[in-house]
């Protein structure tokens, strides 16, 4: 079964990379959902309100959109997962509304999660609210004035946010302080992890999750031309959901090329960048092995983009597989030619993009694809939350 | 490992106290710890501070960002600790996160340990599973007793597992906790003690989490080898310093003093 190598074995590994190093404190937690996510997830009633969801309350299918104008411009056939689509503006939200189903089949009473920008919090804020379940969301502080936002967004949907108040007080600081959280309330509480990281089997059930994206792509691909693969696909990647997603269909057909974006913040070497594949060393971050940034004494360290979404000092341990196997190309993308990518697509397309997904827009200079080629870009999420951001860069 | 099991065998209630390396300055290390055998201390855990320690409430984070910031590395405790058996025969033990561990080199780090004379160590993430893999036989060969935790979730049947690994003592978290958190036990924390106990396992257990007084050690021996003191600890360093520690430790177990 050499074709299935680069999904997760039944321990959560993929290749050297997930397991589940964790405290002894969170062994029932993550016991009781590795014994029963696939069973649960498979149950046909699981699957017809999952489905339901998606499309009634998501919006899904999203479309797969050819953006004529841009590919004139690069001289490729460009085609746009409209992941900016789904409801509350990403795709994090098909992820929330997969655990949300999860944790009410476990019997949990409430939920928490952890965020660094906020689009993870309000996906699962919202889905709490769907569903009538209490819902704690933990954000670190720094980002909380960061992001107010998200941060009123999650209020108004009964969220409560607690403020991280340890360590550089952001995303990795958030994780810490849910994890601690399910530590003290193992039985009653369910925690949504927003991206596929921690310890098994969440890189796994989340990758589940969003393989709605690269499903769905295949038949409308078929309809638009013809074809059931892309020549590529290309997708940004902080903890790695929607890569993880768009990809899912694909990992295993060798003949479509897997393209990774990263932030590279700053530059690479400027000791500002958020570019993991470049920079960071095989290690532990909660609860799963794989590449992190860190010191030479096994510290964790703070990454930077301009992009919060993208901060994130880890890689999903699926993502470092496919670094390592060579299955994925990585590119990191500074952010300067984030900033104009995100620009360009709006002016050719109409479309305002997240700056996490402008980075894998940034691309088409370095891939250098043909004419007849088919791209398909994940357009993971749209840019209202970072409109702030493009009027201080581009002094709008 | 032997000065444990000994230090287990010879003694009554045990009193084994955390203290974070590096803490509250980098150099205080060595004192700390001579300080605590001198005041009846019976075994002692250092703590290898990591910048995301998953397990440990604030007070233990805290202490060590504040290491962390002062200098401490795995580098750095092992030139402390060099001639350490010079000053101390009880119990050493090192507790930290696996991935300094990790990076610093398994094997390295056993063969470290075991040169300035550790006899155990608690990995809180690194999984029993992972370790009987891949690493125990590493940490055999340099005579390092691995200790693992237990908690009132785990069941029955992972204690025995946990009981099959184990050389030394279990480490019984005293409840659904992280580092620091409760105050008190309640008949639920004791019905759990004595239920471990009637387990009648090979090796003793001793309760971590939620020890920070005379009253909480009092209740924790009753089922148990011994109580071991962190967060409790760290606050009256912080707050008394270096200078005082005796008078802490007198106040916890008074036949010591």
């Amino acid at each position: 079964m050499k074709q299935l190598s680069y999904h997760a074995d039944e321990q959560g590994f993929y290749g050297e990379f997930g397991g589940a190093f964790i405290p002894e404190m969170l062994y029932p937690n993550t016991e009781e959902l590795r014994k029963s996510y696939l069973e649960i997830t498979s149950r046909p009633e699981f699957q017809k309100e999952f489905k339901a969801l998606l499309k009634d309350y998501v919006g899904r299918p999203t479309p797969l959109f050819y953006a004529s104008r841009l590919s004139e411009k690069y001289q490729t056939k460009i085609y746009l997962k409209r992941e900016d689509l789904c409801h509350t503006g990403a795709h994090k939200v098909n992820n929330t509304i997969g655990q949300i189903l999860l944790a009410k089949a476990l019997g949990k009473k409430r939920i928490i999660a952890e965020t660094g920008a906020g689009q993870h919090g309000v996906a699962t804020a919202t889905v709490c609210a769907l569903m009538g379940i209490e819902c704690v969301v933990y954000m670190g502080a720094l980002d909380i004035k960061r992001q107010a936002p998200n941060v009123a967004r999650m209020k108004l949907l009964g969220a409560t946010v607690r403020a991280a108040e340890s360590g550089s007080k952001t995303l990795k600081d958030a994780t810490n302080e849910a994890i601690r959280d399910w530590i003290n309330n193992p039985v009653d509480t369910h925690y949504i992890i927003g991206s596929v990281v921690g310890p098994h089997p969440y890189p796994d059930m989340v990758a589940r999750f969003q393989s709605v994206i690269s499903e769905e792509i295949s038949g409308q691909l078929m309809e638009k031309e013809g074809r059931e693969l892309p020549d590529y696909v290309i997708a940004c990647v902080g903890g790695g959901s929607n890569a993880a997603g768009i990809y899912y269909h694909y990992l295993d057909r060798p003949e479509v090329k897997l393209v990774a974006v990263e932030a590279a913040g700053k530059g690479v070497d400027s000791g500002h960048s958020a570019a993991t594949s470049a920079l960071g060393k095989v290690g532990i971050i909660h609860g799963s092995k794989t590449l992190l940034m860190q010191t030479q004494d096994g510290q964790i360290t703070e990454p930077y983009s301009i992009s919060a979404g993208l901060d994130y000092p880890g890689v999903g341990p699926m993502h470092a597989h496919l670094f390592t196997s060579k299955r994925a190309q990585f590119i990191s993308i500074t952010d300067d030619k984030a900033m104009d990518a995100g620009r360009e697509l709006a002016a050719l397309e109409g479309i305002i993009p997240a700056i996490e997904t402008s980075h894998a827009f940034a691309v088409f200079e370095t891939l250098k694809c043909k004419a007849d080629d088919v791209v398909v870009v994940n357009l993971s999420g749209r840019g209202d939350k970072d409109l702030q951001t493009y009027i201080d860069y581009f002094e709008l | 490992m032997r000065r444990i099991q000994e230090t287990l065998k010879q003694k009554g209630a045990i009193l084994s106290i955390y203290a974070t390396a590096g803490y509250p300055k980098l150099n205080d290390t060595v004192e700390v710890l001579k300080r605590l055998q001198a005041s009846g201390v019976d075994m002692i855990e250092v703590g290898l501070p990591f910048s995301d320690p998953l397990a440990d409430g604030p007070t233990i984070q805290e202490s060590s960002t504040t290491a962390l910031e002062n200098g401490m590395s795995t580098e750095v405790l092992f030139e402390q600790l060099e001639s350490i058996r010079e000053h101390i025969h009880i119990p050493l033990i090192v507790m930290g996160y696996f991935n300094p561990v990790l990076q610093y080199g398994v094997e390295a780090f056993c063969q470290k340990c075991q040169a300035v004379g550790i006899d155990g160590v608690i990995l809180p993430d690194l999984p029993l599973e992972i370790y009987q893999r891949e690493y125990q036989a590493i940490f055999e060969r340099y005579g390092l007793s691995m200790i693992f935790l237990i908690t009132p979730q785990t069941s029955d049947e992972r204690i025995r597992a946990i009981e099959a690994a184990s050389n030394t003592f279990i480490y019984m978290v005293s409840s659904a906790s992280t580092t620091g958190k409760i105050n008190g036990f309640s008949d639920e924390n004791s019905a759990y003690f004595k239920r471990i106990a009637d387990m009648q396992l090979k090796v003793p257990t001793v309760v971590g989490f939620g020890i920070a007084d005379a009253e909480t050690f009092q209740q924790a021996t009753a089922f148990s080898k011994g109580a071991i003191i962190g967060s409790a600890f760290i606050r009256h360093l912080k707050h008394h310093g270096v200078d005082q520690i005796a008078h802490f430790i007198h106040s916890l177990k008074p036949s010591h003093a």
